[in-house]
């Protein structure tokens, strides 16, 4: 079963990350970039749009406010770097930068996808770097990345040949996940499997596929977590967590309290007990991700799924802190919104609802664009526009 | 714009002091800096309290400024400057101090550029460098100055079409003159195969296009040339200076520097041409930004480097003496002292008084000034020339 026979007596490569410091206004940047947005700064007053982040218009010195822009440029200059004082990047030299004019205005300098030379036509990405800070990178004009750029893997997380654990894959999220990282090349995908088994896992086609590995987990017992872990064979690169418990009830009435206790177990202390069992191998990877899937209704819950709703908030609210504790390591935290998932969990909901495949296929998207948050379905996208636009309000609207 | 510029009457250069680099000092800026006071002092007679006025110049002198040094050098002056501008620092203290000598603010002003050289400051330089630099330069390969100065001789190369021998000629003429300054830290000799075939650094940058940080001091004494006849100190007059910051912003790359917009005021004040100049003092961290002053500065048409580089010698004996102490290029770049030791070697140079060989009858030095990589180029221009008092 081991895919990788390692003496336990060399010493581990240390895993730097870019250097770190940045101005309010470039973190400002980074948030949207998070969210795979390609923005720069407008002048409120005269239109002028600007690069570097700054704190007035150069123009007019009127206000600045984000907004997407076209992503097209063209390469104006090219440099190898091949000396560098930079912890991180002594360790990925030679590193190819470039100069270029975007077609919104600005000139900026970008990491360049390989091939790109001065004259070239490009099309940028605003990505997030191994630190979490914005980075413009520029891929060839109407190309897709090549997933085998040197660079452009530092930016992204590639789900081939990589270890990955799915610590529910008995759900129809976790089903249709296992299947499409099956087909997207994973090189093991373990499976969690939330006791008791049953009888059907024997002969269940999925569970029996070449490259994975069933295992029992069930996040509320934390033995069983750790000999999960512990039964991964090599390293572990990704895990998604795809465990929850969904159950309706309000705050004053309709709670089962077992119900929701067990239900908070999950969310909550699942996470962590996930996150505290898995951390250490992520951190030892040169591209590793923690994935968790959330409500939508983290951001602002509905009556009728009160507790529910507690329990993805406060999912929510645990990931910003562990994505602040991974910054340093270069271990990527991504949160994919959605909304009601097409399962036995929400049957009682109206559509639109997310079919699985679908949130499966867009989870190894934000996998490989490198995507902090992503939103998947209608519900998910138009509840996190209206909680951008005027979170009191939503919050408001939700509960009406 | 087109006023009459006031002349610098009444004012003159003296006493340039170098304290000699080190590649690495365990010592503060604060002691360089004070080293170059005690040079000051031996070389002219001036002690603390004949010193009212004081500019300084540094990177490394933190938490302190100009005022902190002050209190540290024992001074108490009635006229202070701070100038952050590195390469072009020294230009920019020459003419403010100029100004106030020349205006009775102050008598005698010593301006001071000292910067030390730990073993790892130069990254920690680097990383708190600007704002711009920490968003959206340092992320980028984290290459400093080699990298952005890559960029910008990868596009002047194919504009002009600047090979790498034209460069290469500069920085061997540049280290030839340095084999006679016992001062410049790099003074083996360097032939153009060496040059060319220097490993790369961040190309079409290499090695010996670079500068090798250091730690080091410069200092000069601006005052009345009748203080100056009474200290017994050889003198030289400000013929014109200019300065520019943020020059052509919408240029994409800068194939241009803020001294072609200054060019024209600077030789009409000067009242002489490019050709009266006995040796140029070209600010040299990377021989593309030398390249783009011959042209910005009026020694030759824009694009025409390549010509005039050819056809041009550049040694101590040569027709246009460059950087005469080796430039930084060869002598190490110590922080803000790098743009304060063109001022210094070119008023050596007229002042007769040279490190190492002296220019055949140089009277008159051209001083040019470059600084600070704030993001995609160097913001600060500036450029001065100066007369020998015979």
């Amino acid at each position: 079963m081991s895919r990788e026979k390692r003496d336990p007596l060399a010493r581990r490569k240390e895993r730097h990350v870019q250097p770190g410091a940045r101005s309010r206004a470039m973190h400002a940047m980074a948030a949207r970039a998070a969210m795979g947005r390609f923005v720069l700064q407008g002048c409120v007053d005269c239109g002028a749009v600007t690069y570097p982040p700054r704190d007035v218009c150069p123009r007019c010195w009127g206000e600045l406010r984000w907004a997407d822009h076209g992503r097209g440029a063209r390469v104006l200059s090219v440099t190898t770097i091949r000396v560098s004082t930079d912890l991180y990047f002594r360790g990925q030299l030679p590193w190819r930068m470039g100069t270029v004019a975007l077609d919104a205005g600005p000139v900026a300098l970008a990491h360049l996808h390989a091939g790109l030379t001065a004259g070239d036509q490009a099309e940028m990405r605003l990505m997030l770097d191994r630190g979490g800070n914005a980075a413009l990178f520029a891929l060839p004009a109407g190309k897709e990345p090549d997933m085998s750029d040197r660079q452009w893997r530092e930016f992204v997380v590639p789900v081939k040949d990589c270890t990955i654990l799915v610590s529910d894959a008995r759900g129809a999220i976790g089903r249709a996940l296992v299947q499409a990282l099956h087909a997207a090349g994973a090189g093991h995908i373990v499976a969690g499997l939330a006791p008791p088994a049953r009888i059907a896992d024997l002969s269940d086609s999925l569970l029996g596929m070449e490259r994975v590995q069933p295992i029992p987990l069930d996040l509320t017992d934390p033995v069983m977590v750790a000999e999960c872990i512990s039964k991964i064979p090599g390293p572990l690169d990704i895990v998604i967590n795809t465990a929850r418990l969904v159950r309706g009830g309000g705050v004053s009435a309709d709670g089962n309290l077992v119900e929701q206790r067990r239900m908070l177990d999950v969310a909550v202390l699942g996470l962590m007990r996930l996150v505290q069992a898995s951390a250490p191998l992520l951190q030892g990877r040169p591209s590793a991700a923690f994935v968790d899937i959330l409500s939508a209704q983290a951001l602002a819950g509905d009556a009728a799924f009160a507790g529910y709703a507690a329990g993805e908030a406060a999912r929510h609210a645990l990931l910003q802190s562990f994505r602040h504790e991974m910054r340093a390591t270069g271990v990527r935290v991504l949160s994919v919104f959605t909304g009601p998932s097409d399962d036995e969990d929400h049957q009682s909901v109206p559509p639109p609802k997310v079919a699985p495949a679908r949130l499966a296929r867009e989870i190894i998207t934000a996998l490989e664009t490198g995507r902090e948050v992503s939103c998947v379905g209608d519900v998910a996208v138009d509840a996190m526009d209206r909680w951008l636009a005027d979170p009191a309000l939503y919050i408001r609207e939700r509960n009406l | 714009m087109t006023r009459a510029r006031t002349p610098y009457d009444g004012v003159v250069l003296c006493a340039p002091v170098t304290v000699p680099y080190q590649r690495y000092s365990d010592q503060t800026a604060h002691w360089w800096a004070g080293r170059a006071m005690r040079c000051l002092a031996e070389s002219t007679g001036l002690g603390p309290a004949d010193i009212d006025g004081f500019c300084f110049a540094s990177f490394s002198a933190m938490p302190d400024t100009a005022v902190g040094l002050v209190q540290h050098l024992g001074l108490s002056p009635r006229w202070l400057d701070h100038i952050p501008t590195g390469g072009a620092s020294g230009i920019m203290a020459l003419r403010r101090a100029a100004r106030a000598v020349q205006c009775g603010d102050a008598d005698i002003i010593a301006c001071v550029a000292a910067d030390t050289n730990h073993l790892d400051s130069f990254r920690h330089t680097l990383a708190a460098f600007s704002r711009f630099s920490q968003d959206a330069v340092y992320p980028y390969g984290f290459g400093g100055p080699n990298a952005t100065f890559a960029l910008i001789t990868d596009v002047y190369m194919r504009a002009y079409g600047v090979t790498r021998d034209d460069f290469g000629k500069l920085c061997v003429a540049q280290r030839r003159n340095a084999r006679s300054n016992p001062l410049a830290l790099q003074r083996g000799e360097l032939t153009l195969d060496d040059y060319l075939r220097a490993r790369p650094i961040s190309d079409p940058v290499h090695l010996f296009d670079c500068v090798m940080p250091c730690a080091g001091a410069e200092a000069f004494i601006v005052t009345t040339p009748e203080i100056a006849a009474r200290y017994g100190l050889g003198a030289a007059r400000v013929l014109a200076t200019i300065e520019r910051h943020n020059a052509y912003l919408d240029d994409a790359v800068q194939l241009r520097g803020g001294w072609a917009m200054d060019a024209e005021s600077l030789w009409a004040m000067a009242g002489v041409a490019p050709a009266d100049v006995d040796t140029l003092q070209a600010y040299d961290d990377y021989p593309v930004i030398v390249a783009m002053q011959l042209e910005d500065l009026g020694f030759c048409a824009k694009g025409r480097a390549a010509e005039f580089i050819r056809a041009t010698r550049f040694e101590i004996d040569g027709d246009l003496p460059l950087n005469t102490n080796g430039g930084q290029l060869s002598l190490g770049q110590a922080g803000a002292a790098g743009g304060f030791q063109n001022v210094t070697e070119g008023l050596r140079q007229v002042l007769r008084q040279p490190l190492g060989a002296q220019v055949p009858d140089a009277d008159i030095a051209a001083i040019s000034g470059f600084g600070l990589v704030n993001y995609d180029r160097g913001v600060c221009t500036a450029a001065a020339i100066i007369e020998a008092c015979r």
